[in-house]
């Protein structure tokens, strides 16, 4: 990891957009993809150009330092243009490619799971598919079933698929430039509500990576390991942070990767907490979480004080009004209660 | 009934006009929320009125519409309460989805409408469906699909118009062409001479309308109505329209489009011209016309306070509703 003294504070959006910039000056394999990446397409002699930049505005800047031709904008057409990528990526090209929600993954879920998963391993491992997908996601906007989703759970069903879920700024940049580079196909999961957080934290100048498959440890505690993941990281710390007033030692993982997943540094964190919840804003069933709380069950049994403990929203669709959608988000107090629960 | 110069009855003038006025108001409104911070992701149907209202003019309770992100216009045309609606807008129990759904998911099944949809071009293969239901019970129901330009891009479209074309099934295909899918163009987004002539490829008769005459809408629309209630099958239409205001609340549209061509459509605007019409054609005097307008703003602000004096829902609708069992 790259340590530096100096404070260099960039937004989670920022962070993403460096590391696309850095990644395409590099490597000119490197393109991108997706609905109004660049905003405007086709005027640049009406000097229109970048005028969204993308949704969220990951690629704002993009298309005016490297041109049309490696940052398209594309018709709203998912199956075709991420199936595009998968091609691009077989062939000799670096694709990211953006789904703007990660719910719209039903639209081209064939493209994903059937052949970015599986051409690799079908092929007899004669391909590479440097691929990146990059989603929004999260819930706790107003914005109902449909733009609310947390769906890293299900693509970490999928075997020839990666999984990145950055927790902030810095993260965002190392795993994003990890991912692009990666020769495997990864999905990288950005949190909608942590792109509005403004998280005090150093993110180096310079390119740099952050492993895929690694998790780390963000708050050292004795008493309880909370697991959180992406945006519930935020929560389990806030958590901690109330649990440390109150006396209690909770330890804090932020697992970064859903797949691979960082087994080693949950089961010796929870070997000496002999305590462990789980924070995910995913549904419950068939969960990151359900998978984290079967590790721990069958892997360090002999350890646990008392049973693994899940803090998931339940089992139904997100909701829109706000009071229905507070109740089904994830919380400090919450996770609180939990901690409670398994400290007996 | 009094039949006017072009053979729309009177009672089919007002309600037309009358229902574009409304919708404005309701938008102007729910903007109003929105920037009041009170709901969020809400997309702007001003401009687009006369699109679903010349179309929904033939339809009865009991056919159906199916919406996309953008469908309070829809929603209104199809003859849904606007006091449930703006409840819906702000997530109260009263509202047409209990507040579970909101702005993107309205939904009235008394009235026919199955839904906007926020999954764009999702919509399409549902409402094919629908067709096919009628179809399959017999009944002269018809089913109409709104979507964008953008939707008309996916492949939803395409697998749906080319099986409305083999089964014959009483659909019509309303691609609302707003000339833009968030920032993208549609010259830059549609390959081909048009959206309308895609329905060619699936024999299908297609036609491009005005989408700012509510008249033309609701010449075109009766046509492809009455097609669809024969058993003589789909229809496409291409109605081409403008949408006034950004994407969503906080884009600025002249980010990727000019002054000139705003101001090319709002010169265009289908109230003002329908204004125009009633008048030149001594359907309604200007005093009338007032009334109408002070009317539906007196609805809308009456919509706004039952929305805001309901209650949100009770806690315990977090977990209804997901299945009608579940054991
Ligand atoms: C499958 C899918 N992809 C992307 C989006 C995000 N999105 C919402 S509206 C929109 C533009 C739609 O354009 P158009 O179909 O022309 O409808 P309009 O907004 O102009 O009414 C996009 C890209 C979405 N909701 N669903
Ligand atoms: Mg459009």
């Amino acid at each position: 990891m790259v340590t530096e003294t100096a404070t260099r504070n960039l937004s989670y959006i920022q962070a993403i957009n460096e590391a696309l910039r850095q990644e395409m000056s590099r490597d000119p394999a490197v393109i991108v993809m997706g609905e109004d990446v660049a905003g405007g397409a086709g005027r640049e002699d009406q000097g229109i150009i970048d005028s969204w930049g993308g949704p969220m505005r990951l690629t704002k800047g993009l298309i005016t330092e490297f041109g049309a031709d490696r940052v398209r904008d594309t018709p709203i057409s998912e199956a075709g243009f991420i199936g595009a990528g998968v091609g691009a990526a077989a062939t000799g090209l670096r694709p990211v490619v953006e789904l703007m929600y990660v719910s719209f993954f039903g639209v081209c879920a064939d493209q994903i799971t059937n052949n970015a998963a599986k051409m690799r391993y079908m092929f007899g491992g004669k391909i590479t598919l440097p691929l990146t997908i990059m989603t929004g996601m999260g819930a706790g906007l107003n914005t109902a079933a449909q733009h609310s989703e947390t769906l890293y759970s299900i693509f970490t069903h999928f075997p020839g698929l990666k999984g990145v879920v950055p927790s902030d700024p810095y993260t965002a940049k190392g795993l994003m430039i990890s991912a692009i580079r990666d020769d495997d196909p990864v999905i990288l999961f950005n949190n909608r509500q942590l792109m509005g957080i403004s998280a005090n934290v150093h993110v180096p100048e310079e390119a740099y990576e952050f492993p895929i498959g690694k998790a780390r440890i963000l708050r050292e505690g004795d008493d309880v390991t909370l697991v959180g993941i992406g945006y519930t990281t935020y929560i389990a710390d806030q958590a901690a942070g109330l649990l440390a007033d109150d006396g209690i030692s909770a330890e804090v993982i932020d697992l970064l990767s859903t797949s691979p997943m960082d087994e080693e540094t949950i089961l010796e964190s929870v070997q000496r907490t002999r305590k462990v919840v789980i924070v995910d804003e995913d549904y419950p069933r068939c969960s990151v979480a359900s998978d984290i709380s079967a590790l721990v069950a069958e892997q360090a049994f002999d350890y646990l004080d008392a049973p693994p403990v899940r803090v998931n929203p339940p089992h139904t669709s997100v909701p829109y009004s706000r009071p229905l959608e507070a109740l089904y988000m994830p919380t400090p107090d919450k996770v609180i209660d939990a901690v409670n629960e398994v400290m007996g | 009934m009094a039949t006017t110069t072009i053979g729309i009855d009177r009672d089919t003038l007002l309600w037309m006009y009358k229902t574009m006025v409304i919708i404005r108001r309701f938008e102007e409104q729910s903007k109003r929320e929105a920037d009041a911070g009170k709901l969020r992701g809400m997309h702007s149907s001003i401009g687009q009125e006369a699109v679903p209202v010349g179309v929904c003019a033939h339809l009865r309770d009991d056919d159906y519409v199916l919406g996309t992100h953008r469908s309070h216009h829809h929603c209104i045309a199809k003859g849904l309460d606007i006091n449930q609606m703006m409840a819906e807008l702000l997530g109260k129990s009263t509202g047409t989805n209990k507040g579970k759904g909101g702005t993107m998911h309205i939904a009235d099944i008394d009235k026919g409408m199955l839904g906007a949809n926020g999954v764009v071009g999702s919509n399409i293969p549902v409402a094919t469906g629908v067709g096919l239901s009628a179809k399959v019970r017999g009944t002269d129901q018809v089913s109409v699909v709104f979507f964008g330009d953008g939707a008309a891009n996916q492949g939803t479209l395409h697998e749906a118009m080319n099986l409305a074309g083999i089964w014959k099934l009483p659909v019509i295909f309303v691609c609302e062409n707003n000339r833009y899918a968030e920032s993208t163009p549609v010259e830059y987004s549609v390959a081909g001479e048009s959206i309308a002539a895609r329905a060619e490829g699936y024999d299908m008769p297609s036609v491009i309308a005005d989408g700012q005459s509510v008249l033309e809408m609701y010449e075109i629309g009766g046509e492809a109505v009455a097609r669809a209630r024969a058993g003589d099958g789909p229809t496409f239409i291409e109605a081409q329209t403008y949408r006034y205001h950004g994407h969503f609340g906080a884009d600025d549209p002249l980010a990727y489009r000019t002054q000139e061509e705003e101001d090319y459509y709002e010169a265009r605007d289908c109230i003002s011209t329908m204004v125009s019409y009633l008048l030149e054609n001594d359907v309604l005097a200007q005093d009338e016309i007032e009334a109408i307008d002070a009317a539906a703003l007196a609805d809308v602000v009456e919509a706004t306070r039952f929305a805001d004096e309901s209650p949100f829902p009770n806690d315990g609708e977090l977990t209804t509703d997901v299945y009608i069992s579940y054991a």
